[in-house]
């Protein structure tokens, strides 16, 4: 199974220091195409099983009727997509099988997946950056979700593109957060700047921006500490972090990206709603797809805020990050 | 999105039914399909949502529809008792050794929120007058052992640790110093893994058969989706799960997650935490869990007391002027009536869906002495003044000032905070209507 070959090199990277940067050279060679798009798939092995697994299951010679519609309501439900968008999906299935008069099963997979590639299509943008120097990318999302280890995967893909990357520890809430980041920096070997724990994130913002121009880094990442996105004073002072920074920049970020968990259920959708109300949202990016959760959310995402899906996590080490891209994703989905 | 409100949609779609005696099928199927989305809404896994609404069908057709209740409260009612039944009819606790230490093993998905979980857990053990030993056993996330021993040190616990040793090893050895450092609660804080993960499932596997765990708590975060009972599952038949701890209700979660993993594997959720900060860890209620998956507040409370207190009639008509629009300073004196017998009422209205949130009630604290004086404000107005509060100028306010013995101020505050109160009620049959947009269509579990 996928997830098996992405972790079985876990005890090295994390654990023994020197053959970390073995593996960093290793990895420092540009990966090739069909190597991310293996990745992805082994990573979407599980996802790709459970959802797509059940629905050709479930269709394999059926004929189309209401209980076929009601199964395959509870295989969309079960994938977190939602109520909303699993009517908003289902409804324009029937609507196509009313115009075709088709009574064969099969042509509702080959449908819903049509459906779901444009659904996500329609959202479809990658990471952008611009070539003004500094570059600025902002990671905010609720407690746990993955921003420090995504800015970690992130920061590797970057500088193995060539940029001078700097990472700015803006998470100066959670016990060790700070020392967490370094981690990242020194294995991906970035630099970064932080200040005390317990102090301003807003200066540690501020430093970082100007330390990133000072230091002509092409781009640099803040980490924000967790957050609920219902707790208003906390989202108060991600706002006041955003406003330093581009103030300081001079413009805005060029990404302000929301980790999202891909286990969360309905809750994303609450998320990304009120952390697009204190910062300028640019994208999501959907964490741990690598276990059992379905990720059937980005479908209410897409369907219910329009905000496309930039990138996803897979894994736990540094290369386990990819870019969100709807047909790939559809397409593992439905390989 | 929805606002979850399901006791107010609740009412809103019975309106129109007009059950006296017994409940019928209608009632019944009606009211469930409202409960059926706000479960899925709740992210409680499908197949429980399933036989739950089977299961309240079956009691609730033929019960009696009680005198001071309409059909919709007592459907709530008999969705509430159930849902409280299955989520475990009382608390449980913690599992202690009769022959200390006590080996409590803190498992989960990563980001779960363990680390924290077991910084809470050990310093609620400490205020209840056990040692407890954290022990650091992620040694794969980075500065995960550091992120303990900061934990240990705010909150005053000592912290066991090996650097990035073998967990296994670290968990034997950590034992061995609980023992002979007098500690009689021994914490093992374990990495965040996938449940799939073989290999890290087998290390787990290999703590506890060395350490011989009195509790493996699964820590659970409220946001998770379907999948939540595949995770519970899967981590209860590799290693027999003792209990769980539900996380991040602080945020708005509905935490369908507890009655999941309650309901499939059985295994009861002993503790949620309700705070980042260290003292943020409760013990956990079935019935405030089942409301608020309901997004009902405590509603089951407030019916009970309108049981106990409303005159059937008075109680009907006041539901259906919360409905309409047409609240008047006449039915907020007819509340007041009801209210007193009540009890505070700053308590009533937090009790009810969703005003406990509103920025708009914070203001508005009711003691016993404003009631009375409210009371004689509203009694100096004449019918018309009652029915239409905006006719109250300048001068019709000094004259209900002197005839009720209060000040301008007084009226001033009174009819400003009974706009407010009229305010919100618009507000609710607004949300109202935005959350039944676009139902129509599901037909899940018909
Ligand atoms: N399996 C898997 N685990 C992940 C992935 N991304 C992050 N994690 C793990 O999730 C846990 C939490 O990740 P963090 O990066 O610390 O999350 P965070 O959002 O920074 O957390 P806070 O700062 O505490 O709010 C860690 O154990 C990570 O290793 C992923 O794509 N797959
Ligand atoms: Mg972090």
């Amino acid at each position: 199974m996928g997830w098996k070959n992405i972790f079985s090199h876990r005890e090295k990277t994390e654990t023994d220091v020197e053959l970390q940067t073995e593996e960093i050279e290793e990895i420092a060679e540009p990966i090739s195409k069909s190597g991310l798009f293996a990745r992805l798939k082994q990573g979407l092995t599980k996802t790709r099983e459970g959802f797509v697994g059940k629905v050709e299951q479930l269709v394999r010679g059926r004929k189309i009727d209401d209980e076929l519609f009601e199964e395959l309501e509870e295989i969309l439900i079960q994938a977190d997509v939602g109520v909303p968008t699993t009517m908003m999906l289902t409804e324009r299935l029937r609507l196509r099988v009313s115009e075709s008069k088709s009574t064969e099963g099969n042509q509702i997979q080959v449908w819903l997946k049509e459906e779901i590639v444009q659904l996500l299509q329609a959202n479809n943008e990658t990471l952008v950056l611009s070539d003004q120097k500094p570059a600025g990318i902002m990671v905010v999302g609720v407690n746990g979700a993955g921003k420090t280890t995504t800015i970690g995967k992130l920061a590797h893909r970057l500088s193995n593109e060539g940029a001078k990357v700097l990472l700015g520890a803006g998470d100066t809430f959670r016990a060790a957060a700070i020392e967490q980041l370094r981690v990242w920096a020194d294995r991906v070997g970035v630099d970064i700047i932080a200040h005390n724990s317990g102090s301003d994130p807003a200066a540690v913002a501020f430093d970082t921006v100007a330390a990133a121009r000072a230091r002509d880094c092409n781009v640099f990442i803040l980490d924000t500490a967790g957050r609920l996105q219902t707790k208003t004073n906390l989202m108060a002072e991600l706002g006041k972090v955003h406003r330093v920074v581009i103030r300081e920049l001079g413009r805005e970020l060029d990404e302000v990206l929301l980790v999202v968990d891909a286990t969360t259920g309905q809750n994303a959708l609450s998320q990304a709603k009120l952390f697009s109300e204190s910062v300028p949202l640019t994208g999501i990016v959907l964490t741990k797809l690598d276990g059992t959760a379905k990720g059937g959310i980005i479908l209410a995402l897409a369907h219910e805020l329009k905000l496309p899906v930039k990138l996803i996590g897979v894994g736990e080490t540094y290369t386990d990050l990819q870019d969100f891209d709807a047909k790939e994703f559809a397409q593992a989905l439905f390989a | 999105m929805s606002f979850g409100n399901l006791a107010s949609r609740l009412q809103e779609t019975m309106k129109k039914l007009k059950s006296r005696g017994k409940l019928t099928e209608k009632d019944v199927d009606v009211a469930l399909r409202e409960v059926r989305l706000a479960l899925l809404e709740a992210d409680v896994h499908y197949k429980v949502v399933k036989d739950f609404v089977n299961t309240v069908k079956s009691r609730a057709i033929g019960h009696e529809v009680l005198n001071s209740l309409s059909p919709a409260q007592q459907v709530i009612k008999i969705v509430d008792q159930e849902l409280a039944a299955l989520m475990g009819g009382t608390q449980s606790k913690i599992a202690l050794a009769s022959k200390p230490p006590t080996v409590i093993m803190m498992v989960g998905l990563q980001g779960a929120g363990k680390t924290t979980t077991s910084g809470k857990l050990a310093r609620l053990l400490h205020s209840q007058g056990h040692r407890p030993l954290l022990v650091a056993a992620d040694v794969y996330r980075p500065a995960a052992i550091k992120q303990l021993m900061v934990l240990g040190e705010q909150i005053n616990i000592p912290v066991f640790e090996m650097g990035e040793d073998d967990p296994v090893v670290i968990a034997k050895t950590a034992f061995q110093h609980g023992m002979s450092h007098g500690n009689d609660v021994i914490i093992l804080d374990t990495a965040g893994r996938l449940h799939i993960d073989t290999e890290l499932m087998d290390e787990l596997k290999n703590i506890r058969k060395e350490t011989q765990p009195h509790e493996i708590l699964l820590v659970v975060d409220a946001m998770t989706g379907q999948d939540a009972v595949n995770v519970a599952q899967s981590f209860n038949e590799q290693l027999g799960l003792d209990g769980a701890i539900l996380t991040k209700l602080d945020g708005d979660a509905r935490g369908g997650a507890a009655l999941s993993i309650k309901s499939v594997t059985g295994i009861p959720i002993k503790y949620v935490a309700i705070s980042e900060k260290m003292d943020g860890l409760e013990v956990f209620h079935p019935d405030r869990m089942a409301s608020r998956i309901l997004g009902m507040g405590d509603m089951l409370s407030l019916i009970e007391k309108a049981e106990a207190s409303f005159d059937q009639n008075k109680a009907k008509e006041l539901s259906d002027k919360l409905q309409k629009d047409g609240f008047t300073l006449e039915d907020f004196q007819e509340q007041l009536e009801q209210v007193k017998k009540m009890g505070p009422l700053n308590q009533l209205v937090g009790m009810m869906p969703g005003m406990g949130n509103l920025k708009q009630l914070q203001g508005m604290e009711v003691d016993e002495s404003h009631l009375k004086r409210i009371e004689a404000i509203i009694r100096s107005m004449t019918v018309e003044e009652r029915r239409h509060p905006e006719i109250i100028a300048g001068s019709r306010r000094k004259r209900i000032a002197r005839g009720s013995g209060t000040r301008v101020q007084d009226v001033n505050r009174l009819l400003k905070q009974f706009e407010q109160t009229r305010q919100m009620m618009k507000q609710f049959t607004s949300i109202d209507k935005k959350s039944k947009k676009g139902k129509k269509l599901f037909s899940l579990f018909q």
